[in-house]
């Protein structure tokens, strides 16, 4: 443990405004290590990595690369040291290809200065094989889910043979057969000396992948030191500063009537006969390998695309195609996986944000009561203990754990009956996270049907009543809470499921 | 939204350096009522037309065919006038004509998701092109004094023309419908983010289809006004006024991507758009000069938020 550090990160402070994002943080990277980068939402971890790409300049303190200072003004300055990040939210160009997207701004040449295509469709395959990928390199990068367009950030970066490489929560929306791939594909790095920080708010990985880690709270160092002596109560006690209790489990509350009724459900190419009920009171989780078609069965459902056959049931009534106006009115609420496409409209201040899928009762004759809508968001920012300065600020420059407690608030805010949420705690820290699962629990003890989307298995193991497992765009295994165990689901999810 | 203030701030100043200087150069006949009374007239249309368009680019499209619209309106009336139509009937007939344009266009971008520059384009001309069918090249002027006394004098005991006060109470209800209803909600959301606005229920496609109708049915006021201005309904009424229009717009501070803006803001580019143009008329300028300075206005109201930016980032990149 005596070799010098590749990256140096000392007493970087950064405000922006009011906001104290950093106060002197320090951080050493050693070279073939995986360093996890720990916090609450909020805490100035994604702020600390843009430090380090040159996204942000910091008001004071060094980074230093093998042991010289560097000032990096621009990401392709850090990229051209050999650092390559992953950032939080994907930012890929919808109309270019994935291999394109890949190999942005340096594709490979052919005949003439050409752009080589075969070239680059067959580096993206050979990188996508390595992590066990499977996407067309030469497919548009429009319409990806969310986990593919995290897969592709992650093919990127590999993509620069970085000797160190920065990831921002990659695994958020990632299954446990994606993670695992990445974390193998992270050892063979780690082999080559190169450097990883790794931020993740979910525990097991952290333990599973890292050697040290270094924990930030509210912009201020906190703790670094090696993984070996810690347990996940201690990192968390780091963390937040107190006692918390991890997971918080459904409470148990008796199945009332069908509130959702999913028949047959057919979007061709996408998904194939999907049925199934979700009861009031009950939480579902349709889980499954990133691409097995779960958030395209929520889509259809919510009316954004619309399916070639079978039907939707809200309490016995059918849903109009392809409608999401009709399915909310019906009571339908929809948290989508993608915030920065789907969830938010980030240019606009954190309480129009919320208040926009509540429009309508927020306003008399047409009018909107700017009143009610403030008293809405504040309302919510509380009991989802949002981390912001003013309401009025745009919600794009709230950290990403804290952007998705407003995707939340949003559709909790319109008191809906059956409730579907794509992995409603994508990027939320640990405490808020059982914060929501108590809320979740609390809505279905309501009498609301929740359909739960979720690539986390403890998270699903934990909150669903049932769990349904899909594979290739089948209802493969449906299992009681008492029969979903780890194994289970995941036997299911890799399609060994044995046939219903 | 703090940059759209201080957008809007600079645009203020700039309207009262152009009117100082205007008042020096023409030794004070510039802000004169009788010279006032010219510039509101001058700007009626524009006005008008800019009220619908703001919220047309906020959602992120354009209406290029709205000065077309006016043409054609303009020719309706000539041509139902002559027909023996009663005016009482011509002029709701000519608004209903306006919305159906307006509709055509929707239809165009909503139903069949074409881009609403193509489609407008095209309807540019295809609009002028019935106006001329309608009525040729020729000029009905044989209107009662009554109606057209609408555009030659201003409201009793003021220096305000009617067009304005038409206009004032537009802008009103568009402004409370774009900023203070749940409608203009929609119309910010749509333009900043489309696809959220889908996923959070709101029906994008009415709402464009529903600006497209507005803009319509405004441009066909305009056209009306317009007629009554110059007691003359020809097809070539308002030729090449879109691009005042869509300047003003733009010179007010909406983004032509959509998302951004204030009626606030459109107001204080028309006058400042208009103000220039009358001075530069009192001072005997030619047509050729107002169109260069109306599209250089234009070029620089979309550079200038670019610019800014870069500005920013500049002063911020050196502590
Ligand atoms: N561009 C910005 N403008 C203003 N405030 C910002 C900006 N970027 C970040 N912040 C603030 O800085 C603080 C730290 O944010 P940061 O994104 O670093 O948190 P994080 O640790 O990555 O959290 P998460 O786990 O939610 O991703 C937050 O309070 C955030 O609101
Ligand atoms: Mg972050």
């Amino acid at each position: 443990m005596d070799r010098p550090p590749v990256v140096a990160l000392d007493e970087v402070s950064k405000s922006f405004g009011a906001v104290r994002a950093l106060s002197g943080v320090s951080l050493r990277l050693l070279p073939g290590e995986a360093h996890a980068l720990l916090g609450e939402n909020g805490a100035g971890k994604s702020t600390l990595i843009k430090t380090l790409a040159g996204v942000h300049r910091p008001d004071s303190g060094r980074v230093e690369v093998d042991g010289s200072e560097r000032r990096f003004s621009t990401p392709a300055d850090a990229l051209a040291a050999g650092i390559a990040i992953i950032y939080q939210e994907p930012t890929l160009f919808g109309d270019l290809s994935v291999a394109e997207n890949v190999f942005m701004g340096r594709q490979p040449l052919g005949f003439g200065r050409r752009i080589d295509e075969a070239a680059m469709h067959a580096r993206t395959s050979e990188l996508f094989s390595r992590l066990g990928v499977r996407l067309d390199p030469a497919r548009p990068a429009r319409g990806l889910s969310i986990a593919d367009q995290q897969l592709v950030e992650i093919a990127k970066a590999l993509s620069f043979d970085a000797r160190v490489i920065v990831m921002d929560e990659p695994t958020a929306a990632l299954s446990a057969h994606e993670v695992q791939r990445l974390f193998g594909v992270v050892q063979a790095l780690r082999a080559q000396d190169a450097a990883v920080l790794f931020v993740s708010h979910r525990l097991d990985e952290v333990f599973s992948l890292c050697q040290r880690a270094t924990v930030l709270r509210d912009g201020e160092f906190v703790w670094s030191g090696p993984l070996t002596d810690e347990t996940p109560d201690s990192l968390v006690r780091r963390m937040v500063g107190r006692e918390l209790s991890q997971l918080f489990p459904k409470e148990d509350t008796a199945a009332g009537d069908v509130l959702l009724s999913v028949q047959r459900l057919t979007r061709e190419g996408v998904f194939t006969d999907v049925s199934f009920d979700v009861r009031a009171g009950e939480i579902v989780a349709l889980s499954g390998l990133v691409g097995a078609g779960r958030s395209e069965v929520a889509r259809a459902v919510f009316g954004i695309d619309r399916p070639d056959g079978g039907s939707v049931h809200v309490r016995g009534r059918k849903l109009k195609y392809g409608s999401p106006t009709a399915a909310m009115a019906a009571g339908i609420g929809f948290v989508p996986e993608d915030r920065r496409q789907q969830g938010l409209v980030m240019d606009a201040s954190i309480e129009r944000n919320t208040a926009l899928a509540s429009l309508g009762r927020l306003s008399t004759f047409g009018l909107l009561r700017r009143s009610s809508e403030r008293a809405l968001a504040q309302d919510w920012a509380v009991k989802l203990r949002l981390k912001f300065a003013k309401l009025s600020d745009p919600v794009g420059v709230l950290s990403g754990g804290n952007q998705q407690k407003v995707v939340l608030a949003k559709w909790l805010a319109r008191k809906p009956s059956v409730l579907i949420v794509d992995e409603p705690t994508r990027g939320i820290d640990v405490g808020t996270k059982a914060e929501v699962h108590r809320l979740l629990s609390e809505l279905a003890g309501q009498g609301v049907a929740v359909l739960m989307i979720s690539s986390e298995l403890p998270e699903v193991l934990g909150m669903a009543d049932r769990v349904l497992v899909m594979h290739e765009g089948r209802l493969v295994e449906e299992l009681s809470r008492a029969e979903a165990t780890e194994e289970r689901v995941a036997m299911a999810a890799a399609g060994q499921a044995v046939t219903r | 939204m703090r940059n759209l203030l201080r957008w809007e701030t600079a645009l203020v100043f700039l309207l009262i350096v152009v009117a100082l200087t205007g008042q020096v150069s023409t030794d004070g006949s510039f802000l004169s009522g009788g010279n006032l009374f010219y510039l509101g007239l001058d700007i009626g249309e524009i006005a008008l037309i800019a009220l619908p368009l703001t919220l047309v680019i906020v959602a992120g499209e354009i209406d290029l065919s709205v000065a077309s619209v006016l043409g054609l309106s303009s020719a309706l009336i000539g041509w139902l006038w002559n027909a023996g139509w009663s005016l009482e009937l011509i002029l709701p007939t000519v608004i209903v004509v306006g919305a159906i344009c307006g509709a055509f266009n929707g239809f165009l971008v909503t139903k069949l998701g074409l881009p609403s520059l193509a489609v407008t384009i095209g309807t540019l001309a295809l609009y002028r092109g019935l106006a001329l069918v309608v009525l040729g090249d020729t000029a009905v002027a044989d209107f009662p004094a009554s109606y057209t006394a609408f555009g030659t004098t201003p409201v009793p005991g003021t220096n305000i023309p009617y067009p304005i006060v038409l206009a004032a109470i537009l802008a009103v209800l568009f402004g409370v419908a774009l900023h203070a209803s749940s409608f203009g909600r929609s119309v910010y959301a749509i333009g900043a983010n489309e696809e959220g606005a889908r996923f959070s229920g709101i029906r994008v496609k009415r709402v464009k289809l529903i600006l497209f109708v507005l803009a319509g049915a405004v441009a066909a006021i305009a056209g009306i006004v317009y007629t009554f201005r110059f007691s003359s309904a020809r097809a070539d009424n308002g030729l090449g006024l879109e691009l005042a229009v869509v300047a003003a717009v733009l010179l007010g501070g909406v983004s032509i991507f959509g998302g951004k803006g204030s009626l606030f803001g459109v107001l204080a580019g028309v006058l400042l758009l208009g103000g220039l143009r009358n001075l530069l008329i009192l001072q005997d300028t030619s047509t050729e000069v107002l169109t260069i300075v109306t599209g250089l206005l234009l070029l620089v109201s979309v550079l200038a938020p670019s610019i800014t930016r870069r500005v920013g980032t500049l002063r911020k990149a050196t502590p």
